[in-house]
C-alpha cells in the first residue's frame, strides 16, 4: 500500500502538476502558431512575467495588510491576466504587427520573439535580481493537505499542497471554458476558422485583426495563470519558465500544431512522460527483494532516466513523434 | 443604375498592372460571366473587386458606392459576397459552422438564412455535424456557396465553380447559380466551362489581356463567329 501511496504522490499528483503548467503554457503556442504561423518563443518568459506581475500585486496588496485564507498571489490571478494579456497586445503591437505587416517569413518572427525573450528576462533581472523568490508573501505558508491512508493500510498520507490543488481546479475550469469558447462562441469558432484557412477566413468578412487580439488575450492570460501556478509550487525567479520552454513546445507538436486540444493532451503526455522516466521504481517495486533469491537485491536507484536528464524525455517523444505522425495526435495545422 | 459597374479598372500586384481596363456592369437580375484565356485576368479581376489586390486607376462603384480597395470584413456588409476557387471551404470545421463563418459579419439572427440555404443544398442539411473536409468535390462547392450565401449578398462572386467537378455536378452547379439568381442575388463568376456557362448568361464578357474583347449577352457571344473561333474553341 505504502507503495501505492508513494507512486500517488510523486508521479500522479506530480505528472499533473506538470501537465497543467505545460498544457497551459502549449494552448498559448499552439494558438498563436495556428493563428500567426510562428512560434512564439518568448511564451516562457511570458509566463515568468505574468508570475512576478502576480507577485508585485500580492506584495502589494500584503503590504496594505489584507489577509486572506487563500494564497495572496493566487487571489490576485484575475488582475494579473489582464495585465498580461495587455502587456502581450503591447508586444504584437510594437514587435510582431510591424514585421507582419511587412510579409515577414515567419522564421523572422521566430528570431524576434527570441529577441523578445531576451527583453523581458533582461527587465526582470533589471527590476528585480537574478534571486529565488518566494510568491507567498507576508509570512504565508504553502499548505500541505495530507490524506490519512491508514483506512486502507498504508502508513503514509497522501501529500497535495493548496497551490497543487487550486491548479488542478483552475487547469480544469479553463479547459472547459477554452472548449466552450471554441465550440459555442462566435469569435471561438471565428479563432477556428483563420487557424484551419486564414484567407478563406478574411474572404468570409472575419475580422481577422480581431481575432489576432483575442489570440493574445487568451495566450497571455493563460501564460499569466502556468506562470503564477509553477511559481506557487516551485519557486519565482527569472528564469523560471524559460527553462520549460522546451517541453511546452514538444508538447504543442505533439499534439499537433495549432490544436487547442492536442496542446492539452501533449502536455501531459510529456509531463508523465518526464515524471516517469525519472521516477525510482526501487520504491515501488521493493517488496519484490523479498522473492528475489538470496544475494540478489533491486539496485538503490532504479529510474529511467538520471533527474537532471528530464529535459531529454520530451525531445524522445518528440522525436518519435514527428518519425511516427509528422502531424500530431490530433492533425496538426503544419508540422 | 447598375448593381455592380468597373470603368476602365487597372490592377495588379504591384509590378506590371494585370487589369488594363476592365468594364463590367451588372444588375441584380443578371448572371454575368467571364471568360477567357489563362492570364487573361478574369480571377484577377474578381478579386480586385474584392480588395484583394491593388487598384490603380478606374473605379469599381457597387450600389453606387466606390468601394475599390475596400477589405472583405467592409464589402461583406454591403452585400458583396466570395467563393474563391481553391480551398474554399474550413476542412476541419463541420458543414454547419462553415455556414456560420460565413454570416460572421451579421450581427441579427441569421437561422431563416440558414434554413433557406439548406432548402437549396438538401445534402448539406444531412451533413451538417461532418467536418467540410470530409465531403466530395461537388458537396464542398456546395458548403463554399452555401458560405458565402449566409450574409445574404445582394451579388455573389463565384471563380471557377465548376473547376474540378465531374460533368454531372457540373451541371448541378450551374443549375444552382441560376436558382440563387432567380431568388433575388446577382451573380458574376469566372468559368472555363466557357459555352456551358455562357448558355444562360444574361451578360458575358471576354477578356484577353487584362482587356474587354467582346461584351453581349451569352448567348450573343456564342453566336459570334469572331467568339467562338478565338475563345470558344471553334
Amino acid at each position: 500500500m505504502d507503495e501505492l501511496i508513494f507512486f500517488i504522490n510523486r508521479v500522479l499528483i506530480s505528472g499533473t502538476v506538470l501537465g497543467s503548467i505545460y498544457a497551459l503554457g502549449a494552448i498559448g503556442v499552439t494558438l498563436i502558431f495556428g493563428i500567426l504561423r510562428f512560434a512564439h518563443f518568448a511564451h516562457g518568459d511570458m509566463m515568468t512575467m505574468g508570475a512576478f506581475i502576480a507577485f508585485v500585486l500580492a506584495t502589494a496588496l500584503a503590504a496594505m495588510g489584507i489577509i486572506l485564507p487563500l494564497p495572496m498571489a493566487f487571489v490576485v490571478m484575475p488582475v494579473a491576466m489582464v495585465l498580461t494579456a495587455f502587456i502581450a497586445l503591447g508586444i504584437d503591437k510594437g514587435f510582431y504587427a510591424p514585421l507582419r505587416a511587412r510579409g515577414a517569413k515567419p522564421v523572422t518572427l521566430l528570431i524576434a520573439s527570441i529577441g523578445v525573450t531576451l527583453m523581458i528576462q533582461g527587465l526582470i533581472r533589471l527590476i528585480f535580481g537574478s534571486g529565488t523568490k518566494s510568491v507567498f508573501v507576508a509570512g504565508e505558508s504553502k499548505d500541505i493537505f495530507r490524506f490519512d491512508m491508514s483506512w486502507a493500510g498504508g502508513s503514509r498520507p497522501i501529500n497535495i499542497t493548496e497551490p497543487q490543488l487550486i491548479m488542478f481546479v483552475v487547469t480544469a475550469l479553463i479547459v472547459v471554458a477554452l472548449h466552450f469558447f471554441l465550440t459555442r462562441s462566435r469569435l471561438g469558432k471565428a479563432m477556428r476558422a483563420m487557424a484551419d484557412n486564414a484567407d478563406l477566413a478574411q474572404v468570409s468578412g472575419i475580422n481577422t485583426a480581431l481575432v489576432v487580439r483575442v489570440t493574445w488575450v487568451i495566450a497571455g492570460s493563460l501564460a499569466c495563470v502556468a506562470g503564477t501556478m509553477l511559481a506557487l509550487d516551485v519557486a519565482l525567479m527569472p528564469d523560471l519558465a524559460f527553462n520549460i520552454v522546451l517541453p511546452i513546445f514538444a508538447a504543442a507538436i505533439v499534439g499537433g500544431l495549432g490544436h487547442a486540444y492536442g496542446a492539452i493532451v501533449g502536455g501531459f503526455l510529456i509531463a508523465f512522460a518526464e515524471t516517469l522516466a525519472v521516477f525510482n521504481w526501487t520504491a515501488v517495486l521493493r517488496p519484490l527483494n523479498a522473492v528475489l533469491p538470496d544475494g540478489m537485491a533491486l539496485p538503490a536507484n532504479l529510474a529511467l532516466v538520471p533527474t537532471e536528464y528530464k529535459l531529454t524525455v520530451a525531445f524522445v517523444i518528440l522525436v518519435i513523434t514527428l518519425l511516427v505522425r509528422p502531424t500530431g495526435i490530433f492533425k496538426g495545422a503544419s508540422s | 443604375m447598375p448593381l455592380i459597374e468597373l470603368k476602365h479598372v487597372v490592377g495588379g500586384y504591384g509590378g506590371a498592372p494585370i487589369l488594363n481596363g476592365v468594364n463590367i456592369a451588372i444588375e441584380k437580375s443578371d448572371i454575368g460571366v467571364i471568360v477567357g484565356p489563362n492570364g487573361a485576368g478574369k480571377s484577377t479581376t474578381l478579386k480586385a473587386i474584392f480588395g484583394l489586390l491593388k487598384v490603380t486607376g478606374g473605379t469599381i462603384e457597387f450600389g453606387g458606392e466606390d468601394i475599390a480597395n475596400s477589405l472583405p470584413d467592409r464589402l461583406v456588409p454591403k452585400g458583396l459576397s466570395f467563393v474563391p476557387q481553391e480551398k474554399n471551404v474550413f476542412t476541419s470545421m463541420t458543414v454547419e459552422e462553415n455556414l456560420e463563418m460565413g454570416a460572421f459579419t451579421r450581427k441579427d439572427d441569421y437561422s431563416e438564412t440558414m434554413t433557406w440555404v439548406y432548402e437549396m443544398f438538401p445534402v448539406l442539411a444531412e451533413k451538417r455535424r461532418q467536418p467540410a473536409g470530409e465531403l466530395s468535390g461537388g458537396q464542398r462547392q456546395m458548403v463554399a456557396m452555401g458560405r458565402a450565401l449566409m450574409s445574404r449578398p445582394s451579388l455573389l462572386m463565384l471563380d471557377e465553380p465548376s473547376a474540378g467537378l465531374s460533368p454531372r455536378y457540373v451541371i448541378e452547379i450551374f443549375e444552382t447559380i441560376q436558382r440563387v439568381n432567380q431568388e433575388g442575388v446577382g451573380i458574376l463568376m469566372v468559368e472555363q466551362n466557357a459555352r456551358q456557362a455562357l448558355a444562360f448568361a444574361s451578360k458575358g464578357f471576354v477578356l484577353a489581356q487584362g482587356q474587354n474583347r467582346f461584351t453581349g449577352t451569352g448567348p450573343e457571344l456564342i453566336a459570334d463567329p469572331e467568339v467562338a473561333k478565338s475563345f470558344l474553341g471553334g
